[in-house]
């Protein structure tokens, strides 16, 4: 009971200590929830050019700390969302969507992963499908129906 | 047939691998600018130098013009340097500098202590036309047109080598535009 319950304990503290990263802290005030949701959203969906493995909202770096800035001054003024991403597109390229647009150059990338499980699926059919076992294999003979009966019957 | 598909599976992880292969000498932090193709951003800035004087896009255009981002907090610019002194001898490109979130004094203090190549340095302490040039770091260099149209970005330090290699027959190039009056 003691060792389930200090168990417990330490998945706590370990989910609890995940919830603390070393994200940098600025400290942007926002007119209302929805907006500062907004820039949390954005600044996790934006990639630091810099620091490439990185969003905005985990980058340290000068860059991003500019454009977390520049993204709260584009929230500021009322910018759609849409627009934020596209003057951010227009600057540094499509480099900055972690998610990708789809378009041509990402087709593959979009679609890719849906075409090999098609695929693969109908090469399971297939192959299932190929070699139907031939019923008259499934029927005893008679010597073999008769051994099997002497087989069972006696016990 | 039959033999073939037995040896798919090793061709498939031979081309793989080859793949995976040239991967590894790609350079990730070489990434096209969104801008080339596009036009000069517009701005309106003071000089490095005189904090009276504000220049805008119109004072650069019409020439065949590189646009060096440069800060002195920035070692790659320091080695830099020396060659920028040799391109800014070459009379057929303007060199202009871009200081980029620097301080003022201490980047006049490193045009005297060294050479000033630049017709002039734009000081953008804020990093306002960097935003709008889509820079991430220093150096950087920009090539644009006579129609001031960007034609090219390089991140990274320039040498004789980088020089001969990105830089020298694009502007060949754009000389020969510029004389068909395109």
């Amino acid at each position: 009971m003691r060792i389930i319950s200090i168990l417990i304990l330490a998945l706590v503290f370990a989910l609890s200590s995940n919830q603390v990263s070393a994200s940098p802290v600025d400290t942007y005030e926002f007119q209302d929830e929805v907006t500062k949701i907004r820039f949390q959203a954005l600044s996790k969906e934006l990639r630091c050019p810099k620091c490439q493995n990185q969003n905005l909202a985990d980058s340290n770096s000068p860059i991003a700390a500019d454009l977390r800035r520049e993204l709260y001054e584009l929230l500021q003024q009322g910018k759609a969302d849409i627009e934020i991403v596209n003057f951010m597109v227009d600057r540094y390229g499509e480099f900055v969507l972690y998610r990708p647009r789809v378009s041509q150059l990402t087709y593959v990338l979009w679609f890719g992963p849906a075409v090999l499980i098609l695929f693969g699926i109908i090469i399971v059919i297939v192959i299932v499908r190929r070699k139907p076992v031939p019923k008259e294999d499934l029927v005893l003979s008679k010597a073999q129906q008769d051994k099997l009966n002497s087989l069972t019957k006696d016990k | 047939m039959g033999k073939l598909i037995r040896f798919l599976p090793l061709i498939l992880v031979i081309a793989l691998g080859v793949v995976l292969y040239r991967g590894l000498s790609l350079n990730p932090q070489d990434m096209p600018s969104a801008l080339v193709g596009k036009t000069m951003p517009a701005f309106e800035l003071q000089t490095l130098n005189n904090s009276d004087k504000v220049v805008t896009k119109a004072d650069l255009l019409g020439d065949i013009v590189l646009i060096n981002v440069w800060a002195t907090w920035c070692p790659t610019c320091k080695y830099e340097h020396p060659y920028l002194v040799d391109v800014a001898k070459d009379a057929q490109v303007k060199l202009y500098g871009l200081n980029y979130k620097d301080e003022r004094v201490a980047a006049q203090q490193w045009l005297q202590h060294y050479e000033d190549p630049y017709v002039f340095s734009i000081f953008d302490d804020e990093g306002t036309l960097g935003l709008d040039l889509g820079v991430y770091g220093a150096p950087e260099t920009f090539v644009i047109d006579h129609h001031g149209i960007i034609r090219k970005r390089f991140a990274g330090a320039i040498d004789t080598r980088v020089w001969r290699r990105e830089f020298e027959p694009l502007i060949a190039q754009l000389i020969e535009e510029k004389k068909q009056g395109k």
